[in-house]
């Protein structure tokens, strides 16, 4: 039986992708799997006793070698922010190509805590930096300096020590560029070195807790339980500063999806499933609704999305449970056909993600398959013709076409580049001031505004002499070529109507992540968890691949 | 030190709010990485260049022909770089291509190197005296390289190289006939037992 790949024009919808959870593809599982062999550890520990100071943490293998570089510092509560404007953090972390000399690390003192204002290195590949959850971080050392192990209730309402504000890579505020790296097999998928700085964060946290707690009370103080860091992950905040992210990098965001796509396809193909998957997959379905009965948010809009979810899961294992057959053909076809008649968006996404647990065998090629060479797909092809690119459009775009713009509420916003901080950032066009400086990133309207001119242009033309005419419409030209050829690179929806929920682009790139517990602080940023669960570098070697499912918080 | 990363998003950036279009600063973003990979000064070129658009004109060029003569002021080498890029498919056609007057011609060159990779043929250019050649953007070499490049090009001309050898037959030979040390005679058993052996070609 051969099962057609999902329709962009469905799966492409913001609802859809804001609706998208982590799975065997997503980059800190990949990164866990290609690092697991590699040798950690901790290199350098200078903290005082209250734990402020330097930790240098590394991977290596062979002669390549990835360090850590951690600055603990001294700040004041009012300083402490989330926000991008901030400009001071408890802990900043560079991640340093090779083993940093001590000239590298004074250097690096001098630059990391700085983040945004600070001038990396080439030697430098990831730059982040992260604030206290200080109610936890009190409570365990509190706990730990006094010989006791932390309340695992109020642990499990946060579920991290620390929360990341921002993680940079790729060439920002003069990191190494992507291509100076981009032949090393280890990182051949996307965001793996962020992955391991977050992952590395997460271990100096644990160490940095038990240190402090050891130096309040050296003779009662007992270690954080092994078993509590596992559970502890770490947090992030995130912005808007993700969004146009997606928008900008079409080849790779058609790669993402796509390979979810395959995964997907090449499931509901598998003729005979084996008990051991069907097993497995049903396992990790129970296990899962942990993670469901304790994602914690104050946001209506989320507790909605995930009432329904749990609904829809508790549903959808009755079903399992009653009347399905795994012995028959083609039983993961049966299931999705079932859940897309009778789920959520939410729930569809979170099962198709569980889908791929038993398969190894389809997941790894595709993960090798996830990163772009964005740089061949740039020239706009202009010996082709304007009847060309009209076919590609009306047969891509249908749904954003149907769009009418003239419309106050579908041209509602407009994204910009903040001065201050130099981040994007969406305002209402009728009220704020600015949208003379739009970043082109209203996709939707100006595709529809190409589509227009050439309704009105003539067929025989070519894109070259349609160009010199109609410059204002050369970025969305190039984009409709990208995905004559990449079919999941285009958010098939409208990013600046009113009804827009920035977060749901958000939720796709983080879901690609791995992170869990989405919880929206408002429709323009939210706060989530990273690694909660996954093993401890001591364990690497040997770990269970389905630890997100067995989160004991 | 600037990544590539902040040099191609600052020029970009600085391009929109010169008054190009979103996709022509795409294009002058990707020009000036280009030219500062090859360690080649395009911050500084684009910089000047648009210090000078705040009190002179210039002449945007949207048809290339064979020869080409700006009418009042020189050449935009943006407006001209990109129709190049997006033309050069037709261009090629032309043996040599002539520019007269050409403004800040060193921001010309990236869309020239990235056009000389579309078409697969390497590309000559003669700016004033001096000469560049573009190999199918690879690389970029010039006699310019240790000089300043010119403000302005009086001449510019474009000279596409056909797809031929850069060497003599009796060079190639000569080299050939040394690489042959390190073959190994056949003996007869060999010969009879490789691929297709015993077989007739016509089955």
């Amino acid at each position: 039986m051969k099962v057609e790949l999902r329709d962009p024009n469905e799966i492409m919808k913001l609802s859809r992708l804001g609706s998208f959870h982590q799975s065997k593809l997503s980059f800190l599982r990949s990164f866990l799997n290609e690092f697991k062999e590699w040798e950690y550890k901790q290199d350098l520990f200078d903290l005082d006793e209250k734990g402020f100071g330097e930790a240098v943490y590394s991977f290596k293998k062979d002669k390549r070698v990835y360090s850590l570089v951690c600055f603990a510092n001294k700040i004041k509560d009012e300083e402490r922010s989330d926000r991008v404007i901030a400009t001071k953090w408890d802990a900043a972390f560079t991640l340093h190509d090779g083993i940093p000399i001590k000239k590298d690390i004074e250097r690096l003192k001098n630059e990391v805590p700085k983040q945004e204002v600070g001038r990396l290195s080439y030697k430098e590949l990831t730059l982040s930096r992260a604030n206290k959850s200080v109610r936890i971080y009190n409570h365990v050392i509190d706990s730990l300096s006094k010989g006791e192990q932390p309340d695992l209730n109020l642990l499990s309402k946060v579920g991290y020590l620390y929360r990341t504000t921002a993680v940079y890579g790729s060439g920002k505020f003069g990191l190494a560029d992507r291509f100076r790296i981009k032949n090393r097999e280890e990182i051949n998928g996307p965001f793996r070195l962020e992955m391991m700085l977050v992952y590395l964060v997460r271990q100096f946290t644990f160490d940095q807790v038990n240190h402090v707690a050891y130096h309040k009370n050296p003779k009662k103080s007992v270690k954080l339980d092994q078993n509590i860091c596992k559970n502890l992950g770490i947090g992030n905040s995130t912005g808007l500063g993700m969004a146009p992210f997606i928008v900008n990098h079409p080849t790779l965001l058609n790669n993402w999806i796509l390979s979810r796509e395959t995964a997907l396809k090449k499931i509901r193909e598998i003729k005979k499933v084996e008990k051991k998957d069907s097993e497995l997959f049903i396992k990790c379905v129970k296990k899962s609704l942990t993670n469901i009965t304790s994602w914690n948010t104050e946001s209506d809009y989320q507790q909605q999305k995930i009432s329904s979810l749990l609904n829809n899961i508790k549903k959808f294992l009755i079903y399992i449970n009653k009347s399905f057959d795994f012995q028959i053909e083609y039983p993961f076809n049966k299931i999705y056909v079932w859940l897309e008649k009778n789920t959520c968006e939410e729930c569809i996404e979170y099962i198709v993600s569980i889908m791929m647990e038993p398969y190894n065998e389809i997941i790894e090629p595709l993960v090798k398959k996830m990163s772009s060479d964005e740089e061949k797909y740039f020239n706009i092809p202009t010996n082709r013709k304007v009847e060309e690119l009209r076919n590609i459009i009306e047969k891509k775009y249908p749904n954003i076409l149907d769009i009418n713009f003239q419309k106050k509420e579908n041209n509602q916003n407009f994204w910009f580049i903040s001065k201050n901080k130099e981040e994007p950032r969406l305002a209402d066009r009728f009220e704020e001031h600015g949208s003379e400086l739009e970043q082109p990133l209203a996709i939707a309207r100006d595709i529809k505004k190409l589509h227009d001119k050439l309704l009105v242009s003539k067929n025989s033309l070519t894109i070259a002499e349609f160009l010199s005419a109609n410059s204002d419409l050369r970025h969305v030209v190039r984009r409709a070529f990208i995905v004559e050829k990449f079919p999941y690179s285009e958010i098939q929806d409208n990013t600046i109507g009113k009804n827009l929920m920035p977060i749901d682009m958000l939720r796709l790139k983080l879901s690609f992540f791995g992170a869990l517990k989405f919880d929206p602080r408002s429709d323009k940023w939210l706060r989530i968890c990273m690694f909660q669960g996954a093993p401890l570098p001591h364990e690497l070697k040997n770990y269970d691949e389905q630890w997100v499912y067995k989160n004991s918080f | 030190m600037k990544s590539l990363s902040e040099i191609e998003t600052t020029a970009k950036r600085a391009s929109k709010a010169a008054g190009y279009s979103w996709g022509v600063s795409e294009e002058i973003g990707k020009s000036i990485r280009l030219l500062e990979l090859f360690s080649l000064p395009g911050i500084k070129y684009l910089n000047d260049y648009f210090n000078e658009r705040k009190n002179n004109k210039f002449e945007n060029l949207k048809l290339i022909s064979e020869k080409n003569i700006s009418a009042h002021y020189p050449f935009c080498p943006i407006i001209l770089g990109v129709s190049f890029l997006d033309q050069v498919n037709k261009l090629e056609d032309i043996k040599n291509i002539e520019f007269k007057n050409v403004a800040y011609p060193l921001l010309l060159i990236p869309f020239l190197s990235r056009s000389s990779e579309i078409i697969g043929k390497k590309i000559n250019v003669r700016l004033n005296e001096n000469q560049i050649r573009l190999n199918l953007n690879v690389n970029i070499s010039s006699d310019l390289i240790n000089d300043e490049f010119p403000k302005n090009a009086a001449n510019f001309v474009v000279n596409f190289f056909e797809n031929k050898d850069n060497f003599t037959e009796e060079e190639w030979e000569s080299l050939y006939k040394i690489s042959e040390d390190t073959f190994v005679e056949e003996s007869d058993s060999l010969k009879q037992a490789g691929a297709g052996a015993g077989l007739t070609d016509n089955d």
